[in-house]
């Protein structure tokens, strides 16, 4: 048994894997943010009458879904600048490329997430705000969405997860993440075990973390008045946190 | 209870409505009208088309053929453009405007789960009509009272009975002032014991003078509460009468055959 404790603890708090661990979080938020966002305006494209807006997001999901992560990354990275000059100033870093790409990937699985949480929520819950001269607009924001978030938050938590660790793959494209961080010092050193243990350690506490938010969050979505029986309503959380 | 005999102009009206769905031909040229203060209760056999013509009444779903008139003015639709052709159907935006108007209380109640009782009832008036929030809490509490639930503000639907979010909803349609309110079969989904509470909200609300179309199977309630009663069947209007003469002396065979099923 070969196993250094000293130089395992040394990499845990080697400032290295603190950056590479929040590097691999940071792009993680990021893409998921902007999955969320696209993938809401796919589900709205798949969920309206419209045909061409059927047709434009069911191509995007099937595109999406076919396509490797790792092959839109390196595409990102490698081939959009050869084709657009701007893309190959400065700013466009591997940080950006590697949100982006993972974003325009998980927007097609986020979508269908999205999508069934909307088709979720009764038929008579739309039709009561109509009833109420609320615009469309405001149906959406307002009763739908609100409804829809609650069943669509447990598989989102598992969607972000799974992009924590996807956020590996932009070692492709030379991001400094997690991953990477301890893939260079294996390299170096070649102590397999006391480097990569101590990214099995960060991993879990992200995810612990994650899932400590995630049912925080949750909580939000009780609608129940009991924790607080008599309080005003107006000071009631009633889920609306989040738009308000 | 009212004033039949004033020529006032109605409230609301429909002239010939027609509505299919694919092959069906729901509705089959409905009309009436109904006066400041009326309560018109509607029966009929399920499928006859009742809650069809709620719906487009409430302009919730757009009519075939026919109108819908408000104080005499058609809605639900823009008059044909410069040549004058076919009256077209409002975009979606511009109906809910027109919807403000009209109130609606549906069969299951249809309260927004995520918000307490308060807060369904004050949805309409901060999106809708922009009430500052103090103000729409106000008057939702004031609404929450009439219909007996001052006590259960902060209650979510999940944690009221089935009596209890129909009130809710009776109020969340209420509080936006509407010309006419519509109930769509509102104790049919309620357990026995609930149905009394429901229905003595409504009782009261006719007592003030509101305007009400109610779709109903509570024969009962349509006799002692209701100046009008009328018996849909096949997408038509078979009999129209008031309550006495709808009850003890109909003039349809197919009224008779009705009452005495439900009698």
């Amino acid at each position: 048994m070969e196993f250094d404790v000293g130089i395992f603890l040394a990499q845990l708090v080697n400032p290295s894997y603190l950056s590479g661990a929040f590097l691999s979080v940071a792009v993680a938020v990021l893409s998921l943010v902007l999955a969320t966002v696209i993938g809401f305006v796919v589900a709205l494209g798949r969920t309206s009458r419209s045909r061409i807006g059927q047709g434009a997001a069911g191509l995007y999901t099937w595109f999406f879904r076919a396509i490797p992560a790792l092959l839109v990354l390196l595409i990102i990275w490698n081939a959009l600048p050869q084709l657009f000059p701007v893309l190959r100033q400065e700013w466009f870093s591997p940080f950006i490329a590697a949100f982006i790409g993972l974003g325009v990937v998980e927007a097609a699985f986020m979508a269908e997430i999205i999508r069934s949480a909307l088709l979720s929520v009764d038929e008579g819950q739309a039709l009561a705000g109509r009833a109420l001269g609320m615009s469309p607009a405001k149906v959406m924001l307002k009763v739908i969405l609100p409804q829809a978030i609650r069943i669509a938050l447990p598989p989102t938590g598992n969607e972000f997860i799974g992009l924590v660790k996807f956020s590996s793959l932009a070692s492709v494209i030379s991001l400094q993440e997690l991953l990477t961080t301890a893939q260079v010092g294996v390299n170096i050193t070649f102590r397999y075990a006391e480097y990569y243990a101590a990214a099995i350690v960060y991993y879990l506490i992200i995810v612990s973390l994650l899932t400590l938010v995630q049912s925080q969050v949750e909580k939000k979505f009780v609608w129940t008045s009991r924790k607080k029986p008599r309080k005003l309503p107006a000071q009631e959380p009633a889920g609306q946190g989040v738009f308000s | 209870m009212s004033e039949t005999t004033a020529p006032a102009s109605p409230v609301l009206s429909v002239r010939n409505l027609h509505k299919r769905y694919e092959d069906q031909h729901v509705l089959r040229g409905v009309g009436f009208d109904i006066h400041k203060g009326q309560v018109k209760a509607v029966l009929g056999p399920s499928g006859s088309g009742k809650s069809t013509m709620l719906r487009l009444m409430a302009l919730l779903e757009p009519a075939d053929d026919g109108e819908i008139l408000l104080h005499g003015k058609r809605i639900g639709v823009r008059e044909g453009g410069a040549r004058g052709g076919a009256a077209v159907a409002l975009p979606e935006r511009e109906l809910a405007k027109e919807r403000r108007n009209i109130g609606m209380v549906f069969q299951k109640f249809n309260l927004f789960p995520h918000l307490s009782a308060c807060r369904n009832v004050m949805l309409g008036l901060t999106s809708v009509k922009g009430v500052p929030h103090k103000d729409a809490e106000e008057q939702a509490m004031a609404m929450l009272a009439r219909v007996g639930l001052s006590h259960r503000s902060g209650h979510f639907p999940s944690e009221l009975s089935g009596g209890q979010q129909q009130r809710v909803a009776i109020a969340r349609a209420l509080v936006m002032n509407p010309d006419v309110l519509l109930f769509d079969e509102p104790t049919s989904a309620l357990d026995p014991e609930l149905v009394g509470e429901v229905l003595d909200v409504m009782e009261s609300l006719a007592q003030d003078g509101m305007t009400m179309i109610v779709v109903t199977h509570e024969v009962r309630f349509a006799r002692r509460v209701a100046d009008e009663v009328t018996l849909f069947d096949g997408g038509v209007i078979v009999e129209q009468a008031a309550p006495d003469d709808f009850f003890d002396n109909p003039q349809h065979e197919r009224t008779r055959k009705f009452l005495s099923h439900v009698h």
